[in-house]
């Protein structure tokens, strides 16, 4: 039942006063029905010049070949693979918050799925235009694909952990693409019902046709239920076989167990640093504080404090491994990531990843909106550096001193990654325009037992406990959506 | 008879569309169906909706994912084709788990979404049947079917009783859109 009275000890979910469903309907739809403003424009117009930078690269890749890229003999793998790894990872904290968390019943979750959702697929799809454009040859990429073919069918290698990642990275694709689009469902057909039009036949189109009947809700929720349920172990096998690429090879720095969970870690981490990168400037360009609250906000940093000090956890690892294993090009490896000519990118990832997401301990720091957007941004960058550090300190002195190395990026390197940043943010910013941004349906069901208005109502009627409902009002401090004049005389 | 086809009552509440239920129940009304905006938890066993099945759809098409990956990968690398790999056996089983579980994922995500927009006949494209275009946004609307159920008079003071805000006597089933 929808109507049970939720733990006055836990914080609202939804603030605001007079939230109703209609309420609801109008704050999530007002970007989507309505005309968009200046700042949508220009963010949109700076984001397609970056993607179209990104077509101009990538086509000059395919032209000439991947020989225009910074590579040499020693680094064949830098820039296109370190983008590749950076936006997997980042696609992870979508499904994390839309699976994982749907299981462990985290009804904050709510809010923010849709758009971590949409975050993730886009930026798979910005991972996946790095695999198509390393090929050199993009018109083979059906190559890895185990089809009969005109060598007298001599088939793929299954052991290959390249031949992994073509199947957990299309089926993470797709089957993130499935339970997002599922979710959606319920919310075209509110915008369906609600236009005229053109707009009505094509969401009438995109709606599949949902009625919201009793049977629909209910295979509606067991789907999305088992969905969740596969997604997790998905979304932890797909940054596990990305890690395999490296780990199953035998490179100095590359070979270690320990690869899996920390990739995992790490995606997680730097996921969840992109959404609160989104969300900041989401929630306050379309007005959504009141469903993106506080909380949120908090909630995120503490996942990213956590990810982040498990990541450096891993760090320490590497290098204690490293030394304790007695294996002189081992020890070399990592010597060389700390001191070496790529010293400062070593400098660089320690400091963005382990010691300032530090700072999310204060409460002052993780619930300040301003400080929390950088802080995102530096785990961002950190995150890069990593799979950097990794990537070309780990290749460009190898066995052979002779062929050591340094990687300079050529203007195609930059382009590509500065473009599909563009192309993230262009259909980021697309799909604000025509899809609702926070899925309406989940959070309509919080309206009567999470949210500020309801507990307000409950300690107005004065049969709480007297601490219990201090305890409450303090925790509501915090909130920058909540009218603090309101509490001071209940 | 009458042109009445379907009597819609209009809820601006859940636990109140929840008590009209019950109180048509009571009286031997029954009820057609109910749109909402959004899962009512509960209802099922109200409206005696028997448990959905697809849970066994999405494990039978699991099951035939990693059947199918088990055998692609036994078929192309030991049956047809097997080459000798660092030494290793083909028929490497620790290296195909991966591609098995990945299918397994595959088929069963799949397998149970393609279930589900055939059961409800999901397609693009398909023409809404809506009773009430507002369920979608904010009402929680019953739905009965009025020639089975002929008492007119008493269903809508049920309703009213239970705080429906709106009754509606359509004489056509679904909301037209052209």
């Amino acid at each position: 039942m929808s109507s049970h009275n939720e733990s006055i000890l836990r914080e609202p979910l939804i603030t605001g006063k007079n939230i109703t469903y209609a309420k609801i309907t109008d704050d999530v739809l007002w970007p989507v029905e309505n005309k968009p403003n200046k700042a949508w424009w220009i963010g949109f117009i700076v984001a397609a010049m970056g993607a179209s930078l990104w077509v101009v690269a990538v086509g000059y890749t395919f032209w000439n070949g991947i020989g225009s890229w910074g590579l040499n003999k020693t680094v064949g793998w830098a820039w296109d693979i370190t983008g590749f790894v950076w936006w997997v990872g980042i696609g992870h904290a979508g499904t994390l918050i839309s699976a994982v968390l749907l299981l462990f019943r985290q009804n904050w979750r709510n809010s923010i799925n849709r758009s971590a959702e949409a975050m993730t697929i886009f930026a798979v799809i910005c991972a996946a235009t790095y695999v198509v454009s390393h090929m050199g040859r993009p018109w083979l990429a059906y190559w890895p694909l185990p089809l009969p073919n005109q060598f007298g069918s001599l088939w793929v290698n299954f052991n290959s952990p390249l031949v992994w990642d073509v199947f957990a990275i299309s089926t993470y694709f797709s089957v993130s693409l499935v339970f997002w689009y599922v979710g959606l469902l319920p919310d075209i057909a509110t915008i369906r019902d609600r236009a005229t039009g053109l707009r009505r036949r094509i969401y009438s189109i995109m709606s599949f046709g949902w009625n919201g009947s009793v049977k629909t809700w209910q295979r509606f929720e067991i789907v999305s239920l088992v969905l969740a349920g596969v997604s997790t172990p998905l979304v932890l096998s797909v940054h596990t076989i990305v890690s395999m690429d490296f780990a199953t090879s035998v490179i100095p720095g590359w070979h270690t167990t320990i690869f899996p969970p920390y990739f995992v870690a790490g995606a997680i981490f730097s996921g969840f640093a992109m959404v609160q990168t989104l969300l900041l400037i989401t929630r306050k360009v379309l007005g959504l504080e009141n469903y993106i609250t506080m909380f949120h906000i908090e909630s995120m940093n503490k996942i990213i404090v956590l990810t982040g000090s498990i990541v450096g956890v891993a760090y320490l690892t590497e290098l204690f491994i490293a030394w304790y294993s007695g294996a002189e090009y081992e020890q070399y490896a990592f010597l060389n990531r700390i001191s070496g000519p790529y010293w400062w990118a070593y400098a660089i990832m320690m400091t963005c990843n382990v010691v300032t997401p530090q700072l999310f301990w204060f409460e002052k720091i993780r619930t300040h909106i301003g400080i929390s957007w950088i802080l995102s941004i530096i785990v961002n960058v950190g995150m890069w550096f990593e799979r950097f550090v990794i990537i070309v300190t780990s290749l460009h002195r190898d066995y052979l001193p002779s062929s050591w190395v340094m990687f300079y990026p050529t203007w195609v390197d930059i382009s590509i990654f500065i473009g599909s940043i563009g192309l993230f943010f262009t259909l980021f910013l697309l799909f604000i325009r025509v899809l609702p941004s926070v899925a309406m349906a989940e959070v309509r069901l919080l309206v009567k037992s999470s949210s500020e208005q309801a507990k307000k109502k409950l300690i107005g009627e004065g049969k709480l406990k007297a601490e219990e409902a201090e305890h409450y009002k303090e925790s509501l401090k915090k909130y920058d959506s909540v009218e603090q004049a309101d509490y001071a005389n209940i | 008879m009458s042109k009445i086809k379907y009597i819609l009552g209009l809820f601006d509440d859940p636990d109140e569309m929840m008590d009209g239920i019950d109180k048509l129940k009571q009286n031997n009304f029954s009820v057609y169906d109910v749109y909402t905006p959004m899962p009512i938890h509960g209802i099922e066993a109200k409206l005696g909706v028997k448990r959905s099945r697809l849970p066994i759809v999405a494990f039978c098409c699991g099951i035939t994912g990693t059947c199918t990956a088990l055998t692609l990968m036994w078929y192309t690398l030991s049956y047809d084709w097997p080459m000798n790999i660092g030494g290793k056996p083909n028929f490497a089983l620790p290296d195909f788990i991966p591609i098995t579980f990945e299918l397994t994922v595959l088929f069963c995500a799949f397998g149970m979404v393609g279930a589900f927009f055939f059961r409800n006949h999901f397609f693009p494209g398909r023409a809404p049947r809506v009773m009430e275009l507002r369920a979608t946004t904010d009402k929680f609307v019953i739905a009965i079917d009025a020639n089975l159920n002929t008492n007119h008079q008493q269903i809508d003071d049920l309703l009213k009783e239970a705080g429906a805000t709106e009754i509606k006597h359509n004489d056509r089933k679904y909301v037209s859109y052209e």
